[in-house]
């Protein structure tokens, strides 16, 4: 049965409920067919790994990964376009990167910057859905064209400091390296990749203008922090600012459109916790969390390494082998979590593998956390009579990055 | 009457007492309630407050972010309790299953949890002691009093002991500004529980931020002004410094006084028990209706030679707790043991130090990954061959790792290459432990006791 079952995952077919594939994968914890990755997909497992430092993220460990999805830089990186960034470095530059990213993020240095954003990111949520309600078709809305797509990408603008009036360029960029990341067997792989490196470059250049602008004149953006913070670390040189900098623009809003949308989706196939949300939007808090554990947007990470042999359930993994961590599965393995396959936002103990663990785990959590709670919070208290017009609705390519394309729901009316 | 009958008779109207009022007693007492004891529960203190956390005492509330009476422990439940606060136990009867309080009180119990912690040990010389300004830092009460003492901008703060809780007084003065001066019997700063080659680490932040630290000398006495107000102490080095305050941290002692002649195991190292949780008593026979938990237990631990161990960590005393009240409504087939494996955390000078194991059971450390140099590191810690403990500066994401390296008795030096491995690295150390044929005031884990191989009493690091 195991037999090509990484196949099956990729396979288009699958994307809609991958759960029942995981479910038979976590019988053999640690899976090998022979010439492909090595392949864990139970919890303690997946943890553990993700805290063992004989375990590389840095993918010049590794040979090469055919379309690797969570690289930001793709196939160009070869090409010396940007360097990795610290989603694929190890200790130390992976550490002194990540500080510096730290920073002007979170704390200790910058304890409030997510937390001071609220009120912006209300705004904008607010200001989507008005739209909605006034040039939208209330008989067929795609939510992740008119919401879970655009409000991440207008909270990353501002976030790094992207002038407003440069917003439409950044979407077209963003737009492009996303789907970059959605490998489509229909589309011409040259004309896709020719397309890609334009945006890359122009983004690229862009942002390097902006550097250059905001060390001569700061701004209190990130941006602007990036280029000029001096700390104990010292300063990023300008091609370490552009390469973090892409790396939260598009790890910062590719995850966040799942995350939204598989919320979405979650609770309109369970209208009783929608309606709770509705009544009590605190609820946004517990409700992202679980949906973390139960539809992660990131659904494994296939770039890790052995740098040494490393026994893990039995089985010895050589030094120098692929990994793949498949974290949707850890979050439904009935070891770790009693009744996996129910979403229940009561659920207490939920300490999912959706940001990862370790080192590595996921950089904008906070930011990432607030904007899912607010926005399914907003769309709760708003959507009259919310009902999705297609089940399950039309999915992305992408199995790593899983979510779907479109959300078509239909809607009585929008609340002020 | 079969024991489950008696059993179910105990969960439905039985007496539990629980004596100490802290985080075990607390987290003990609201397992039962969880486990469905309905029966009367009576919580003996010796302070009158409600159960407190104490890790914030020497950190934000010394730093003035907190006040001490806002640390009150989180409650779980209602745990419907008789309590009995600032009164201490006085006495125990083991025959009549009494419990006698100081205010001459008795109170009877089916099944009894003792937690009565520790207390910090005070200078040697009382009348030195209670002069004005001379603190020990361990209750809320000493937090509130040591925080209004650093805010009232005393020209010099002296700390006697460079164990955590003395490191982490050194920190807060640094960061309020105060002028510190921190005296350590011990060659470095946390020497006990960490060794000498993280304990040098632990001394290069100690003066990099402005601590001035004298290492390897002792402080002779205390000398007050004519109104009894501490204004300077003898060093043993001959000179004399002057303070206006005086924090001394030298470790605590175990609150078993109370036991005396009572006939059950309890003693300066704390009261023996089975990994169950039940008391010894003096044969060392197990009790069937006693249990400890906390500061104040001392437990075998299968994972270090069956070595009896006293833990003044948070986490253990949670999960001990956990355990006793398990056990105490269990029969025999169901109880569990009590295999925490140690782990404590400390935050000093802006570093986040954690540890797991018994690193002061090693004798050789290796730092696997980052650099002693940067201040960033792990150290792993082995004895006899294998991995026994380890210890992160602003490096815990690995902790995990180590912790089941630990647990499934790795080998030591660890064969493996990291992703972060210095050169410096690649060597085993000397850990540097003190000779525990000199006192020190002493190691947060103290091991001692009789292994099953070996019953003879094993000499322990001075603790007493």
């Amino acid at each position: 049965m195991t037999e090509g079952i990484l196949r099956q995952i990729l396979d288009y077919s699958s994307r809609a409920d991958p759960y029942p594939l995981y479910e038979e994968l976590r019988k053999t914890p640690v899976f090998h067919d022979g010439t492909g990755p090595y392949v864990l997909s139970t919890y303690h497992e997946i943890k553990g790994l993700l805290h063992d430092p004989r375990i590389s993220s840095d993918s010049r460990n590794l040979t090469a990964v055919a379309g690797d999805p969570l690289s930001e830089t793709g196939e160009d990186e070869g090409e010396g376009v940007l360097p990795p960034s610290f989603l694929k470095l190890d200790p130390p530059d992976h550490d002194r990167l990540r500080r510096m990213t730290n920073r002007p993020f979170g704390p200790p240095h910058s304890p409030r910057r997510v937390e001071q954003m609220r009120g912006e990111l209300g705004g904008i949520v607010k200001g989507l859905i008005d739209a909605i309600a006034k040039e939208g078709d209330p008989s067929r809305i795609d939510l992740v064209e008119e919401f879970s797509y655009p409000f991440p990408v207008t909270v990353i603008c501002r976030l790094l400091g992207v002038p407003p009036e440069d917003e439409a360029r950044f979407h077209v960029w963003a737009d492009t390296l996303a789907a970059s990341l959605d490998p489509d067997p229909g589309a011409d792989p040259a004309e896709r990749a020719d397309k890609t490196k334009g945006a890359r470059m122009e983004l690229g250049m862009y942002l390097a203008g902006l550097i250059e602008e905001r060390r001569k004149n700061p701004t209190g953006d990130m941006l602007s922090e990036l280029a000029t913070a001096q700390g104990p670390d010292g300063t990023m040189t300008t091609m370490e600012v552009l390469s973090t900098a892409a790396l939260l623009l598009i790890a910062g809003h590719e995850t966040t459109v799942n995350l939204i949308t598989n919320g979405m989706l979650t609770l309109l196939r369970h209208p009783e916790h929608l309606a709770r949300l509705r009544a009590e939007p605190d609820l946004g808090v517990p409700i992202v969390e679980e949906l973390l554990r139960y539809e992660p947007p990131v659904q494994l990470l296939p770039q890790r390494s052995t740098l040494s042999d490393i026994e893990v359930a039995g089985v010895t993994i050589p030094k120098g082998s692929s990994l793949w961590l498949i974290l949707a599965s850890g979050n439904r393995d009935p070891k770790r979590f009693p009744d996996p396959d129910r979403f229940d936002p009561d659920r207490q103990d939920v300490q999912h593998l959706g940001l990862g663990s370790g080192i590595h785990s996921c950089f904008g959590a906070p930011l990432a956390r607030l904007e899912a709670a607010l926005a399914l919070s907003e769309l709760a208290r708003r959507l009259e009579n919310p009902r999705l017009l297609e089940d399950p609705p039309p999915y992305r390519q992408n199995a790593v990055l899983r979510g779907p394309r479109h959300l078509p729901i239909a809607v009585d009316g929008i609340r002020d | 009457m079969s024991g489950d009958a008696a059993l179910e008779r105990l969960k439905r109207e039985g007496r539990i007492v629980v004596v100490g009022a802290s985080l075990a007693g607390l987290r003990a007492a609201e397992t039962l309630r969880e486990k469905g004891f309905s029966g009367s529960l009576t919580m003996i203190g010796d302070e009158p407050h409600e159960p407190y956390d104490r890790p914030p005492l020497s950190k934000q509330v010394l730093l003035g972010k907190a006040t001490a009476d806002r640390t009150a422990l989180p409650r779980r439940l209602d745990i419907d309790a008789k309590w009995r606060l600032g009164v201490p136990a006085a006495g125990l009867d083991m025959k009549a299953r009494r419990v006698r309080l100081a205010d001459g009180d008795e109170v009877e119990y089916d099944r009894l949890l003792i937690a009565t912690g520790v207390r910090a040990r005070p200078w040697p010389k009382p009348e030195e002691g209670s002069l004005d300004g001379v603190f020990v830092l361990r209750t809320r009460d000493d937090g509130a009093a040591l925080e209004r003492a650093l805010a009232a901008g005393p020209g010099r703060v002296l700390v006697i002991g460079a164990g955590f809780t003395g490191s982490e007084i050194a920190s807060a003065c640094r960061e309020r500004g105060l002028a510190v001066t921190v005296a350590e019997r011990g060659d470095a700063p946390l020497v006990g529980a960490l060794g000498g080659v993280v304990g040098a680490v632990a001394a290069e932040m100690h003066r990099e931020n402005g601590v001035d630290l004298r290492t390897g000398i002792m402080v002779t006495a205390l000398e007050g002004d004519s109104s009894g107000r501490v204004r300077a102490a003898h060093l043993s080095d001959g000179t004399t410094l002057e303070a206006e305050v005086v924090v001394v941290s030298l470790g605590a002692q175990r609150n078993t006084e109370w036991l005396t002649g009572s006939g059950l195991g309890a003693g300066p190292r704390g009261i023996a028990c089975d990994a169950g949780c039940r008391a010894f008593d003096i044969w060392g026979i197990v009790t069937d209706d006693i249990y400890v938990a906390g500061d104040v237990a001392r437990s075998p631990h299968a994972l270090f030679g069956y070595q009896f161990l006293s833990l003044e960590h948070w986490g253990n005393a949670v999960a001990q707790a956990e355990t006793a009240a398990h056990n105490m409504l269990s029969e025999s087939a169901e109880r569990r043991p009590h295999v925490w494996v140690p782990a404590f955390w400390s935050s000093q000078f802006g570093v986040n130090i954690k540890s797991v194991g018994v690193p002061s059971m090693g004798t050789e450390i290796v730092i696997t990954q980052g650099s002693r140099a940067e201040r960033r590191f792990v150290g792993v810690y082995g004895y006899q061959g294998r991995v026994i403990g380890a210890v992160t500066f602003d490096q815990c994401r690995w902790l995990d790792f180590y912790e089941q390296q630990i647990e499934q008795t790795a080998p030591f030096p660890p064969p493996y290459s990291t992703v972060d491995r210095r050169p410096e690295g690649n060597r085993p150390l000397d850990a540097d432990f003190p000779d525990p044929s000199i006192p020190t005031h002493g190691p947060t884990i103290t091991l001692s006791g009789y292994s099953p191989a070996d019953r003879r009493m094993k000499f322990t690091p001075a603790h007493n």
